[in-house]
């Protein structure tokens, strides 16, 4: 779907479209960046896009970002998830930045902000605990104040790439006898300090993308809380609030239907009654995607209007991981047989895998699509959200 | 309709029952997948000895004579433990269609080395383009005095690299995708000319991608019987996979349940949640359809009703279907944990899936079932 386009923006959209094309690094055009990259690699194009000052599209201007209007951010989100870029690290640029700035004071911007638009500091999120998942407020990771410093014990899970991580921000129980919510504060960790020790976990793709982080009697100076004690969760939904905003996926979805329809074509025979299956399934999904960009750009033009999009973000969260489990598990089925082989993690050059190309990421994207309806508040948790605050039930 | 177990039955039942629960718990199946060789010699054996390779054949052929719900039984309880070791393959596939299709001489030859557990088999159906078509066939065989030479390429085919021999299809004429001219032939796994490229499959099997150059093989039936053996051969397949798939749906659901009732948020068991609980009741109304349809299947396969394809395809459908949702659901509600390579959870989701793509999956299968009715 295109959209009606001033002028202007129709310039800025081809600018960022020549840009990707001219600029994006032939080392990450690998079958499944998310697991296929080194932390190095990973971080080619986000020094790219920090050269540009396209780092941070989020950003006010004077923490770094590219001052842009709403409908600049969309095409830029559009563009660059078209393309199949690796977005920056969600959880440095789109999380705990706009956090620091937003309630962290100036020493604490003087020193993050400017690493996090670098990619010197790669940054994991410490939420999820074992006790804790949908239930965050009952994250019962302990800070108790000694001195100048406050002494972390816990245990954090879910850690998303925490093995390349140089810092973790953390909800932590700071009032152990207010009311859940009332009790956490908002610090962050560095996680070379003792005490800190960080063990993966395994997925069902077979893949590292998560890990267990435990805290032992790690010491952390005071003057990284931020904002106010134990009005950290305050700062925690309203980093969640940003975490949705990006999960419609259109463009990836976009993207890979566009590679399904080639594997259907490759695989199944036009005189086969499963190809007219496989176009009507196609055909289903990208009506799905057409109604939820459709949805996306009515809410971006009331955001552009100044209209706050309320709970917005739990729809594109559901039907956007939906609807890409729904094109994982259709890939999945489109390449028969092959399905049931997959990669074996780490990666390498030098283990055999059987099929066409095209086919060789659809089984493990498939079980890693699971997760989708889970993170970021399982779309049960979602669904809650949209009966209560939309519906008013 | 509900199976009541004979006596044997039932002591078969409680025989692997009592071997699966004292040598293959999670932790002990992790470690064979972990093996150099990815499947236990030991539990093989030790399957011989409870006579489970022997079950299904009959009398007169070395067996025991418990035909298809024997099989049921073995693989109901399979897909409980997740048991990796090739007794579709072996038993269900090759020593069916030797059964079915192999001469006097064969079968005394093939099926005591089976029954014993001494001799593995993998069927080589599949190809690069065949998808769940037997009668898809480029690879070619040439008779030559009284064997044949076998020259192309299988793909996916399912424990390939601990087999001792090979069923092969192989085209002995006609056109590529004509049913007619497909034969079945036996073919030493080591025999010179077959290249291997042998990898790890999702649910922690081994399979092997397969190069045929001038390989010597002996015919398993008449010239151009192959598509109609394979299709005979695929129904009791389903029989077997459906058992493992409904199977390791029960574990599912059981986990699940228990799940939920331990696992707090929001100061509540999770399963207390109106949303979970009616999940877990759709779960348990797959679960419950799935082993009814898996019963009627198994005794259709006893007795060799006339509609026995249509029925097999609608039962692979449908317990597929539930397989899928069944799996879906419990990762889901075991949330993080469900996506762990430690819980078992996600391991069935794999078996299950696996299951989907053999011999064709949920969809192909509920097109197959329409396409029967009507021919009829």
């Amino acid at each position: 779907m295109e959209l009606n386009l001033s002028s202007e923006d129709a310039a800025f959209r081809d600018e960022v479209r020549t840009f990707i094309a001219e600029n994006y690094p032939q080392e990450m055009r690998v079958p499944n960046p998310e697991t296929d990259l080194t932390k190095e690699q990973s971080l080619f194009w986000h020094r790219i896009l920090h050269k540009k000052g396209w780092i941070a599209p989020l950003w006010p201007k004077e923490y770094g970002g590219p001052g842009w209007s709403v409908m600049q951010r969309f095409l830029f989100e559009q563009e660059t998830s078209r393309a199949g870029t690796l977005p920056p690290l969600a959880f440095s640029v789109t999380m705990v930045g706009p956090v620091i700035y937003t309630f962290g004071n100036e020493a604490q911007k003087k020193k993050f902000l400017p690493r996090i638009l670098s990619g010197e500091d790669w940054w994991c999120q410490g939420y999820s605990e074992p006790g804790s998942g949908s239930d965050l407020a009952t994250v019962r990771t302990k800070a108790v104040r000694d001195g100048d410093h406050y002494i972390v014990n816990g245990h954090k899970t879910w850690t998303t790439l925490a093995q390349h991580a140089d810092w973790i921000f953390c909800l932590v129980r700071t009032d152990p006898n207010a009311k859940p919510q009332s009790g956490i504060s908002f610090l962050l960790i560095d996680m070379k300090s003792p005490g800190v020790t960080v063990r993966p976990i395994i997925t069902i793709d077979g893949s590292h993308e998560v890990n267990d982080v435990f805290l032992e009697n790690v010491r952390v100076p005071v003057e990284n809380l931020v904002g106010e004690e134990n009005k950290g969760w305050t700062y925690a939904k309203f980093l969640l609030g940003n975490e949705r905003t990006s999960m419609a996926g259109v463009g990836r979805s976009t993207r890979y239907i566009g590679r399904l329809k080639q594997i259907v074509k490759a695989e199944i025979p036009a005189d086969d009654p499963a190809h007219l299956e496989f176009l009507r399934d196609i055909a289903r999904i990208e009506l799905d995607v057409l109604a939820l960009e459709a949805t996306e750009l009515r809410v971006v033009a009331q955001m552009a209007r100044g209209i706050d999009p309320g709970p917005a973000a739990s729809l594109f969260k559901i039907r956007g991981t939906e609807i890409f489990q729904d094109i994982t598990e259709l890939t999945h089925r489109a390449i028969g047989n092959y399905g049931l082989a997959i990669r074996e993690h780490p990666v390498s050059a030098n283990r055999f895998m059987p099929g066409p190309d095209y086919g060789h990421t659809a089984s493990e994207k498939y079980l890693n699509a699971r997760k989708l309806s889970i993170y970021g508040g399982s779309n049960e948790i979602q669904r809650n959200i949209i009966a209560k605050a939309v519906l008013g039930l | 309709m509900d199976i009541q177990f004979t006596e044997e039955q039932e002591l078969l039942r409680s025989s692997v029952q009592r071997l699966l629960r004292e040598q293959y718990d999670f932790e002990a199946r992790r470690k064979i997948v972990a093996s150099e060789e990815g499947f236990s010699r030991k539990q093989w054996d030790a399957f011989a000895e409870l006579g489970l390779l022997a079950a299904p054949f009959s009398e007169s052929a070395g067996g025991l004579g418990g035909g298809p719900l024997s099989t049921m039984i073995v693989m109901h309880e399979f897909g409980r433990h997740l048991v990796v070791e090739p007794f579709v393959e072996t038993v269900v596939l090759a020593g069916g269609l030797i059964e079915q299709m192999g001469t006097p001489e064969q079968q005394q030859s093939f099926i005591p080395a089976i029954v014993d557990g001494s001799k593995i088999w993998a069927l080589a159906w599949t190809e690069k383009a065949s998808r769940f078509d037997f009668a898809n066939v480029t690879t070619k065989a040439r008779r030559e005095g009284n064997d044949y030479v076998l020259t192309g390429a299988k793909t996916m085919v399912i424990a390939a690299p601990w087999a001792d021999y090979l069923i092969v299809s192989a085209r002995t004429s006609g056109d590529d995708r004509e049913s007619g001219g497909v034969s079945l032939f036996v073919v030493d796994r080591r025999a010179s000319g077959i290249d291997l490229q042998s990898f790890k499959t999702i649910d922690g099997r081994r399979a092997a991608e397969l190069g045929l150059r001038e390989v010597r093989g002996r015919l398993l039936g008449a010239e151009g019987e192959g598509v109609a053996a394979l299709e005979a051969c695929r129904d009791r397949a389903i029989g077997a996979l459906c058992a493992e798939a409904v199977g390791a749906i029960g574990e599912l659901n059981s986990a699940t349940l228990e799940y939920s009732k331990t696992r707090k948020q929001f100061g509540t068991p999770i399963g207390s949640f109106q949303v979970l609980q009616h999940r877990m009741v759709d779960m348990f109304i797959a679960h419950q359809e799935a082993l009814s349809l898996m019963q009627h299947l198994s005794l259709s396969l006893s007795t060799g009703d006339s509609a026995l394809s249509r029925l097999a395809s609608g039962a692979k459908s449908k317990i597929g279907y539930a397989g899928k949702f069944v799996a879906e659901q419990a990762v889901q509600l075991h949330g993080g944990m469900g996506m762990t390579d430690e819980l078992n959870v996600g391991h069935y989701f794999k078996r299950i899936s696996s299951i989907n793509i053999q011999f064709g999956d949920p969809a192909f299968h509920v097109l197959r079932y329409a396409q029967l009715d009507a021919a009829a």
